[in-house]
């Protein structure tokens, strides 16, 4: 590392020493070391380049003393040359790294969430108050078959239908990648709503067992965690074949975060990195898939279904439909906004495609070819309101995947700085002096308020529509209406534009 | 009685429990006023114990049969018949400090208000429903409940 850094500090802390109690906590809290605190002069004072926004010290100040500024660029205006392609460069030139960062893409690529408005009933069909009439959000997951014979009806292969009480399950977080006391709260919280939470690859800690019925096992390139008991435990098992932020490649955990629990969970030695390799050595075709897929039926006697989660790539469709043709009972898709605990940056900001587009292709193709009712579509990748859920369900989704939402309820900020492992509000950190910042009572609290909040307003629109029942919604694209979208797009997403008529 | 419990699973060592307190045992009951103008840093009755990463705030017991009543010259110390709450009469105080050197939870400091002696110790916010630190605590690791004894 050269002495001289050629960027200034990104962020700049302020502190008004009119307010400044100098109780310290800022010092205590901050995951960076970026507040200081000198007992000989008995002075406060913050190293600006260890600043990454995380807002911890501004939440924590009893006084409100304390503000982060973003620096001003520190360069002429460039539309091309932004102040994000300046710091890469500099900090590759110094370390000569590949770039590293956390959580979903944040680049101004369009979301098409935002071009699209819903419908509401008005003179013609009634709409439904949710308060007074009753508004089902139940949600069956797994796969329906075509109308039965007696024979299928005894068809022991048959994986039975999951119940979720709100379209909205927790997405993969792996216990590791997390802490401890996040995963358990988002463990509680599924259960207390009657959702499902996800163990992501890092399997499902001992103590947290008593949960496993509301949990997805996720089965990975790495399998870690995965033994019979773990399989069977779970409520859905899930093959993780790709992840929405970073598409591709694989995962990477590092030995400083396998800590004796993690390791234990995981089965694997301490303080060795956890490597996910990019693809699963054992599944090279839709054919290998087919043999995974019903290994796992056959390891849990056909009681759990099988989910395949996959990144929304270009050819997303076809995939989709080889997955539900390899006997799979839910698809995942994660699009190109889903977050990660650490990726690479020009892997997360510039490979896959927008979960909008790959919901309705999806949805689409699975309809032409008859076989839509053999699997449940779950969307996920940076679902931010209740309103983008329900124009994931409108669009074609069964149900969708929340983790950002979900862990900015917890306190994050999206400092990005997963990858440290030195997450200032205890989520995506081992460090039991930082983890313990995260008590899973409060934490399960905020995710169920979470949930029930998005549920409430999903009933409301839904009762706007005239629709009473969550099933009705799904694929009812003419519910939706773009705005500022041209005629591919229209015809991907499979709206018309607002203003045209039914 | 109820007490003050501390959960040192969940103490995230920010030691707002302290200056909680501070405010509470304040003449203005204002946070800057406190600090600023009454000078109050440091006379926190709660203090957080630290050997990282564990951390736990630790105040008076309110015992039973307490060593520092027992041992109070002036009589300035007393256990609340009714409610149990061990508290300084400050106007008796004289300074002795028995009472720090007997407290066998180290739950007592010297300390002084307008020029007189002061014993820095715990009395459960007598006046309120529930103790500022208890009250304040962002990560809920203090407690105010009855537990039966050696629970």
């Amino acid at each position: 590392m050269p002495t001289l850094s050629l960027m200034p500090p990104e962020f700049r802390v302020a502190r008004d020493d009119n307010k400044c109690i100098k109780c310290l906590a800022c010092v205590r809290q901050c995951g960076f070391d970026a507040q200081q605190y000198d007992a000989e002069d008995d002075r406060l004072y913050a190293i600006d380049a260890n600043c990454v926004n995380c807002q911890r010290c501004v939440s924590i100040c009893p006084a409100g003393a304390l503000t982060i500024y973003k620096n001003p660029p520190p360069m002429r205006p460039n539309a091309h040359w932004t102040e994000g392609h300046l710091r890469n460069i500099v900090k590759q030139a110094e370390t000569g790294g590949v770039l590293l960062t956390g959580m979903g893409n944040d680049q101004p690529f369009p979301t098409y969430f935002d071009r699209l408005l819903l419908n509401a009933s008005q003179v013609t069909n009634p709409s439904i108050d949710p308060l007074r009439e009753p508004m089902e959000l139940r949600t069956y997951l797994g796969s329906r078959v075509e109308p039965v014979t007696l024979e299928e009806c005894r068809d022991k292969t048959r994986t039975p239908l999951v119940p979720i009480e709100t379209p909205i399950m927790f997405s993969a977080m792996s216990y590791g990648s997390i802490s401890h006391e996040a995963f358990a709260s988002l463990a509680r919280a599924a259960k207390a709503f009657g959702t499902l939470f996800n163990t992501g690859e890092g399997g499902l800690p001992e103590d947290l067992y008593e949960y496993a019925d509301h949990a997805v096992v996720q089965v990975a390139s790495g399998r870690f965690g995965v033994h019979a008991g773990y399989l069977n435990a779970g409520r859905v098992i899930e093959i993780k074949i790709g992840q929405g932020a970073k598409p591709g490649i694989g995962g990477h955990l590092p030995g400083e975060k396998i800590t004796a629990p993690v390791a234990e969970t995981r089965m694997i030695p301490e303080g060795t990195d956890a490597l996910s390799p990019a693809p699963h050595h054992d599944i090279y075709s839709i054919e290998d898939l087919k043999q995974l897929i019903f290994t796992l039926k056959e390891a849990t006697r056909y009681q759990k279904p099988v989910s395949v989660k996959i990144s929304a790539v270009h050819n997303v469709a076809a995939i989709a439909s080889g997955i539900a043709r390899a006997g799979a009972d839910i698809i995942a898709i994660d699009g190109f906004r889903g977050g990660t605990g650490a990726a690479p940056t020009m892997i997360r900001d510039h490979v896959g495609i927008p979960i909008e587009l790959a919901i309705a292709a999806v949805d689409q193709r699975l309809r032409e070819e008859g076989i839509r009712n053999r699997v449940s579509l779950v969307a996920a990748g940076g679902f931010r309101s209740s309103a983008d859920v329900v124009k994931a369900i409108a669009l074609g989704a069964d149900a969708v995947y929340i983790a950002t939402a979900a862990l900015i309820a917890l306190g994050c900020h999206l400092c990005q700085k997963c990858y440290t492992g030195k997450c200032s509000w205890g989520i995506a950190t081992q460090d039991p002096y930082r983890s313990r910042r995260l008590n899973p009572e409060i934490g399960a609290e905020r995710l169920y308020n979470l949930l029930r909040g998005w549920s409430h307003e999903i009933k409301e629109m839904l009762g706007g529509m005239g629709i009473n029942s969550i099933e009705s919604l799904r694929g009812n694209r003419l519910h939706l209406r773009g705005v500022g979208l041209n005629e591919v797009e229209l015809k991907l997403l499979g709206v018309k534009h607002a203003g045209e008529a039914m | 009685m109820k007490k003050v419990y501390a959960r040192p699973a969940y103490c995230m060592n920010c030691h707002l429990c302290e200056v909680n307190c501070i405010v509470a045992h304040s003449r203005s009951r204002d946070l800057f006023r406190a600090y600023k103008r009454e000078n109050l840093r440091g006379t926190a009755r709660v203090i957080v114990e630290e050997r990282l990463p564990l951390s736990v705030a630790v105040q008076c017991r309110h015992c039973d049969d307490p060593r520092c009543v027992a041992g109070c010259i002036s009589g300035a110390m007393v256990k609340d018949p009714e409610t149990g709450i061990v508290y300084c009469q400050e106007d008796k105080c004289v300074g002795c400090w028995t009472c720090v050197a007997g407290c066998p939870y180290g739950a007592i400091r010297p300390g002084e208000k307008n020029g007189r002696p002061v014993p820095l110790k715990c009395d459960l916010c007598r006046e309120a429903d529930e103790p500022a630190c208890v009250a304040g605590c962002p990560n809920r690791a203090l407690v105010f409940e009855e537990r039966r004894a050696g629970a």
